[in-house]
């Protein structure tokens, strides 16, 4: 069995008094695809965005490979937190990508991807942009590489926001539920490329309400209520033998 | 069931000999637009004709003092006050709107109370202030706080009425353009910044990259408003003997007394100066409208620009 790139250890997450997450403790493997499923407000937007830093853990604590996402270890017991410009170079390691796309509408679709390998990883003009159009292609979407965000559809932009995710070769990937904003039409475009990815052996921790997504690319699913993991497995488990009548009753309703 | 009244139920279709086809239909007409626009166009002209013959406008006199040398050096000292006054203010007004929107709350507090103080007083009484600053520091030192002092210089020797126009604009310029600044960045969607940040970005390349480019489009319109503010606020200073514009033309209107003629060639060179400013205006305000529309660059020349960025950076990416 591989080690677990994502460690997280009895997460807790208070907002003004309200405890959104109970303790949470949930390993993703190395190339493993894990499905979040859970009806709103069950917290699992809010774990997904713990991992990276973009809400701060109330307690607990949070692995990603051998780094503590937010925090030092000091000697003996202490702990101290990261200021912003050293989390940011912790999330360099986790690609995440959101349910609203988030592209940056000045700039063109190749700026949108070569930002990250050019100013971060230090590549050159050159690779940075060979790199980014093979990421385009990959995603189908080569011949937009000089388009505005707002020049494209819902689909294609979040096709875009995954390449840019990827451009930082990150050990990670976040998937904030990338299809709710979309079209109908449009949300097989996505899942397809996500599919492509978690098959060929992406680390990815993905929100979602896509079930059909959830039973055909995850490894395992989670199923999260009100703020505690209820229920985890593989798809099978989950969807066909749930132990939980919570989990039976979310299931029934949303594939209505 | 209520029945509809007859009148709507019982009609009949017109019997027609031709089809109607409403691709030639004549505009409706409007007889009130008419009237209106005849007495609009009567009014204007009649203005026009004040402006062209009342003799008290003198416009020879006008002709005579606008490129009079007295004239020139006022011009000259309002375009140096305006970019001098803008300058403080622009790079001021930054630093004060990043401190307001500081996690740090000194620096909040800080900046939230300079705003109070100089936008909340006059700037006439501001300028009379600072040129009068020797009545309350009478001597200027620098040293070490509560310490020795290395030099010192007397107020009145060091604030001209130069020096306390460009810190009594400026300083003013300032609180004002820091709320503009605040009204654009908070303007930015808070998922641009998330994005940012998740990329690795650290903070000082988020706010430069990210947030500042996307709040220019929201700030640019209201600074060009203060700064066109400000190239007529430069008259204020007239009040303390600067040597700007208004001052140069009651300079010469205080011994000729064409008082009227002299306030025109004034009110010439104010136009000319903010007609150049809303020029370059539109060309910021494209600069910074970059993607904001779902459509294609919408002018011939951008069109041309864009598609040979575009053949460029594809031909890059497929040499390599």
């Amino acid at each position: 069995m591989t080690l677990p790139l994502l460690r997280i250890s009895e997460l807790r997450k208070q907002f003004s008094g309200v405890e959104v997450l109970k303790g949470i403790n949930l390993e993703v493997r190395i190339g493993e695809t894990v499905a979040i499923l859970g009806a709103s407000g069950s917290g699992k937007s809010t774990l997904l965005r713990c991992v990276n830093c973009l809400e701060v853990a109330s307690g607990g604590s949070i692995w990603v490979g051998d780094e503590l996402m937010g925090y030092r270890q000091g000697s003996g017991e202490t702990v101290r937190r990261l200021t912003e410009s050293q989390i940011a170079v912790q999330r360099r390691n986790v690609g995440m990508v959101f349910q609203n796309f988030n592209l940056f509408p000045h700039w063109t679709v190749l700026q949108n991807i070569t930002d990250g390998p050019r100013s971060i990883l230090k590549l050159s003009k050159a690779d940075a942009i060979e790199r980014s159009m093979t990421l385009l292609a990959r995603v189908g979407l080569a011949d937009r590489a000089n388009a505005y965000p707002r020049q494209l559809s819902g689909g294609q932009q979040q096709r875009v926001a995954i390449a840019r995710a990827l451009a930082l070769e990150p050990a990670l990937l976040l998937f904030d539920e990338p299809t709710s904003a979309l079209d109908p039409e449009n949300v097989s475009e996505v899942t397809d490329v996500m599919a492509a990815l978690a098959a060929s052996g992406a680390t990815m921790l993905v929100v979602t309400h896509e079930l059909g997504f959830a039973r055909a690319a995850a490894d395992r699913v989670v199923f999260m209520d009100g703020g505690v993991i209820l229920e985890q497995g593989s798809p099978t488990e989950v969807f066909d033998h749930s132990q939980q009548p919570r989990t039976r009753e979310f299931l029934r309703k949303t594939l209505v | 069931m209520a029945t509809l009244p007859s009148n709507q139920t019982d009609f009949e279709l017109p019997l027609t000999q031709h089809p109607v086809d409403v691709a030639h239909a004549l505009a409706p007409r409007r007889p009130a637009t008419w009237v209106l626009s005849i007495i609009t166009v009567v009014v204007a002209a009649q203005i026009v004709h004040l402006f062209l013959t009342n003799p008290n406008f003198e416009w020879d006199v006008v002709g005579q003092y606008l490129n009079s040398e007295t004239v020139l050096q006022g011009v000259v000292m309002t375009l140096f006050l305006t970019v001098t006054a803008m300058t403080i203010g622009l790079v001021l007004g930054g630093v004060l709107a990043v401190c307001r929107l500081s996690d740090n709350t000194l620096l909040r507090v800080l900046a939230s109370s300079y705003i109070w103080l100089f936008r909340g007083t006059p700037q006439l009484v501001q300028l009379i202030f600072w040129f009068n600053i020797g009545l309350l520091v009478p001597v200027l030192s620098i040293g070490i706080p509560f310490g020795p002092t290395f030099a010192s210089i007397e107020s009145n020797t060091l604030v001209t009425p130069l020096l306390a126009a460009i810190v009594g604009l400026g300083l003013h310029d300032a609180a004002y353009q820091a709320e503009i600044y605040r009204a654009g960045l908070i303007s930015v969607d808070e998922g641009q910044l998330e994005a940012a940040q998740a990329l690795g970005m650290k903070p000082v390349r988020v706010f430069f990259r990210i947030q500042l480019p996307q709040a220019m489009r929201f700030i640019v319109p209201p600074t060009f408003n203060s700064i066109i503010a400000l190239v007529k606020g430069t008259s204020l200073v007239s009040v303390i003997g600067g040597a700007e514009l208004l001052f140069s033309v009651k300079e010469i209107y205080s011994q000729t007394y064409q008082t009227v003629p002299l306030l025109i060639v004034a009110s010439i060179w104010y136009l000319f100066i903010t007609t150049v400013l809303n020029g370059v205006q539109f060309f910021i305000e494209r600069h910074y409208g970059r993607g904001a529309s779902r459509k294609s660059s919408s002018s011939l020349v951008a069109r041309f620009f864009d598609r040979r960025a575009a053949e460029r950076t594809l031909n890059r990416g497929m040499e390599s």
